[in-house]
């Protein structure tokens, strides 16, 4: 019987946290995502978990402690935002090539410059070529989730890579909604335990992580470190599948909605979707044909499913909450462009729009206006522009 | 137990040649004799900052350290070494580790003085069980010689170069052991490896078995940074210490001591003439430069007497 | 005293291994193993004891970085391991018996 709860999506993380129970959490304060280790502090001092709290001096410090933690035998995971997901950049990489299973929830929020404490995807969009997995997360029950999800994730032996995973900052960590818990007996069954087969503290097994890797090896190691990333998408289906069975919510590699007769689709991260269901349904009372696509799982990117499931549109908006400054497009753009041109998907026509940075409103509005254009692109054939932003002040 | 060179020797290694540090490098010596201050049966988790000591000592398939070894990046062996810990206390706990584990956090002056002084500090702060050890040969040396915070004024490196204007390093050395102490740990020394190790060996069996966070500073000579004759890596720790550069204090709980006083001080200019990197010192019209660091180094140990009383 | 060397260190990873036989990570569990790494070849002069003059003080072992002389059972130094000896000279300059010679390696 799942436990109805109502609460933030920040509580969320660390009410997961807490039922998995890490040996190791090692977090600094950063706006959004600060209250993840207040709660969690807060359930160490009364005693409701084993974990050893490292109150770091900083998040270069959190993510190297986790480094240490992990490669040391132990769960370790943490949480941060923005700037403090920059300061670990070099660490994050080498969590990732050092294959060690940290989980990582990532309360997106804009990078600096300039300094804004608000929504946006460039702090998890500039991390996602460090190796890690990344999962994205509507609200606060699918955050919940995904934590619940990212250890049997990242620990699998034909895995074993950090997780990152992403809710948006304010929007729904600060937001308090309905949840369905799972109880602590079901999560710790479904968890299960850490059990690494080389650790640092292996008194009879002595290992050396970390090593200057010439380029007589480290090509291999890379490729090693590709090949984990290839497999991941497969362990996320598993794990997830596990994780329906045992409390009714399906999770895939991406949500699909409304999209079986849709002429136009949207594919949209995070809270946003929210919004776009909402206007996926006012325009389908005034029958128009339009659906969306929210990516959960990013990294790995799932070229093949994704292409399959955008062949059948006559146009596709990607939405990115991050801007690559590449002059053409958005991470997402890019990866989801890239990929049907490669798989020679030609059909659908594909516009990006920018959209929300530093935390900008996105309304209704704004999104029946991507309709719009996208619905207009479908019967006239003609792409005006392909790089837009939306909601900015012209 | 007094320290007794036949009784440690029969201890086991646990640092193996077939590393690739310099002939004569000053920082394995020291490596070698701290780890030989463990008990036999105690198993080590070793960390160390990237620089020479890393670099050379685990090159991918081949590892020098018979205990467990992580290596993360520049600056964060500190904070590593304490995640190591933490781990330690959180298994321990759930009893899926044993074995009495003592953890070791090295690092060179660069990722200790400089750019690992963050996560040093930090790591000091919590408590951690653990030690951290400075080799210390004052300069970032990995690179290519470049100045640290550690290098002596005056020193020629290649980023503070005896020039035709500017003759060398423009600033005294920060004095990390100092800040150490004043992080209020129950331990923080500085030691050299001179005689017969005995100095070297007790302060790291006292930081290694002190319960809380402990620190080392320790001298580690480099013949090419700091030019000298490769054989006279042991007459150049002498002389660092005989001449009080480099004095071999302890600070226990706030309390120090000073564990070795030359009987008779020799002037530092005798330190400096045996080093390449302060040939230009002894060129007619710097003698106002050998003095000023007299003066320093007198200034600096007359200090530390009194804080030990003496 | 020599250092037991069990299966786990004598572990060969050849330069020809593939990406999927790599240790993951680049982690490696034969701890130790860098004894296999001669540096010997790096020498130019060359240490030679003079076992006469060896008063077994015991000064030099520790002095090597390299840990070229090693201590037997009963606690005493033995000849030099010429595998990974780098000919540095430093216990050579520490010995106060001058019971280490210093001379050119020979080609």
């Amino acid at each position: 019987m799942a436990i109805r709860e109502r609460m933030s999506g920040n509580e969320a993380i660390a009410v997961a946290m807490k039922q998995i129970n890490p040996d190791v959490v090692a977090a600094f304060p950063i706006t959004p995502s600060t209250e993840v280790p207040q709660y969690f502090s807060q359930f160490v001092a009364d005693g409701s978990v084993n974990t050893e709290f490292v109150a770091v001096e900083s998040e270069h410090s959190a993510m190297s402690a986790c480094v240490g933690a992990s490669a040391a035998g132990a769960r370790a995971m943490t949480a941060t935002s923005a700037n403090g997901l920059a300061l670990m950049w070099e660490v994050l990489y080498i969590a990732a090539a050092s294959r060690l299973p940290i989980v990582l929830a990532c309360v997106n929020r804009t990078l600096s410059g300039p300094l804004n404490i608000h929504n946006d995807h460039s702090d998890s969009m500039g991390a996602r070529d460090s190796g890690w997995i990344q999962m994205y997360s509507e609200n606060n029950q699918e955050a919940y989730d995904n934590t619940l999800m990212a250890n049997r994730i990242a620990e699998h032996p034909e895995v074993l890579l950090p997780v990152m995973v992403c809710q948006d900052g304010f929007i729904t960590s600060h937001a308090i909604e309905n949840i369905e818990l799972l109880e602590d007996d079901k999560v710790t069954a479904f968890v299960g335990e850490y059990s690494p087969e080389e650790y640092l503290l292996d008194k009879e097994n002595p290992i050396a992580v970390g090593p200057l890797d010439h380029f007589t090896y480290c090509f291999e190691h890379k490729r090693q470190q590709a090949e984990a990333m290839i497999q991941a998408k497969k362990v996320v289906l598993q794990v997830s599948e596990e994780f329906a069975k045992l409390t009714g919510r399906k999770y895939s590699l991406f949500e699909e909605y409304k999209t079986e007769d849709a002429e136009v689709c949207m594919v949209v991260l995070n809270s946003t979707a929210g919004t776009a269901k909402y206007v996926v349904d006012q325009m389908r009372a005034e029958g128009k044909k339009v659906g969306m696509i929210k990516p959960r799982l990013f990294r790995p990117f799932p070229v093949d499913e994704i292409t399959a499931a955008l062949s059948r549109f006559k146009a596709v908006a990607v939405m990115d909450k991050a801007d690559s400054f590449n002059a053409a497009g958005g991470p997402l753009f890019t990866d989801v462009s890239s990929a049907m041109f490669a798989k020679g998907v030609f059909g659908p026509k594909m516009i990006n729009y920018i959209y929300g940075l530093g935390g900008r409103d996105v309304k209704a509005t704004d999104l029946e206006l991507v309709y719009n254009e996208l619905l207009k692109i479908a019967s006239t054939g003609k792409v005006d522009s392909v790089y837009n932003y939306l909601g900015v002040r012209e | 137990m007094a320290y007794n060179l036949k009784e440690v020797a029969k201890k086991p290694e646990r640092m193996t040649g077939g590393h690739r540090m310099c002939a004569g490098c000053g920082a394995p010596v020291i490596v070698r004799q701290i780890l030989r201050a463990l008990k036999p049966e105690d198993h080590a988790v070793i960390g160390s900052a990237t620089g020479c000591l890393e670099v050379c000592t685990f090159i991918y398939p081949y590892t020098s350290w018979k205990d467990s070894f992580v290596h993360n990046a520049f600056e964060n062996s500190g904070a590593t070494v304490s995640g190591a810990e933490a781990a330690y206390i959180a298994m321990k706990r759930r009893g899926k580790v044993k074995e009495e584990t003592k953890f070791i956090a090295f690092g060179g002056d660069g990722g200790t003085y400089d750019i690992g002084l963050q996560s040093l500090s930090g790591a000091m702060e919590r408590g951690h069980d653990m030690v951290y050890v400075c080799y210390d040969n004052g300069a970032y040396m990995n690179t290519g010689i470049q100045r640290s915070s550690a290098t002596p004024k005056y020193a020629d490196t290649t980023t503070s170069p005896a020039g035709k204007v500017i003759p060398g390093k423009q600033q005294w050395r920060k004095d990390l052991t100092e800040i150490m102490v004043n992080h209020n740990i129950p331990y923080a020394a500085q030691t050299a490896a001179i005689g017969n190790m005995k100095d070297l060996y007790e302060k790291a069996e006292k930081a290694i078995y002190t319960k809380g966070p402990c620190f080392l500073n320790v001298l580690a000579p480099c013949p090419r940074g700091w030019q000298y004759n490769t054989p006279d890596l042991m007459e150049i720790n002498k002389l660092a210490v005989e001449s009080c550069f480099w004095p071999l204090y302890e600070v226990e709980n706030g309390k120090y001591t000073v564990t070795y006083k030359p009987k008779s001080k020799i002037p530092v200019k005798d330190f400096l003439k045996a080093q390449g990197r302060f040939k230009h010192l002894f060129k007619a019209g710097n003698e106002g430069l050998l003095e000023e660091i007299q003066i320093e180094v007198d200034k600096r140990w007359e200090a530390l007497l009194k804080k030990a009383g003496e | 005293m020599s250092c037991k060397s069990c299966k786990k260190d004598q572990q060969e990873i050849p330069v020809t291994v593939n990406w999927k036989e790599i240790t993951k990570g680049g982690t490696i569990s034969a701890a130790g193993n860098a004894h296999q790494f001669k540096t010997g070849d790096w020498r130019s002069m060359k240490p030679v004891w003079l076992v006469e003059k060896c008063k077994q003080c015991l000064l030099c072992y520790p002095v090597c970085p390299d840990t070229s002389i090693l201590i037997n059972e009963e606690g005493k130094r033995t000849d030099f391991d010429y595998d990974h000896c780098k000919g540095c000279g430093v216990c050579v300059k520490v010995c106060p018996f001058k019971a280490i010679d210093f001379v050119e390696e020979s080609k």
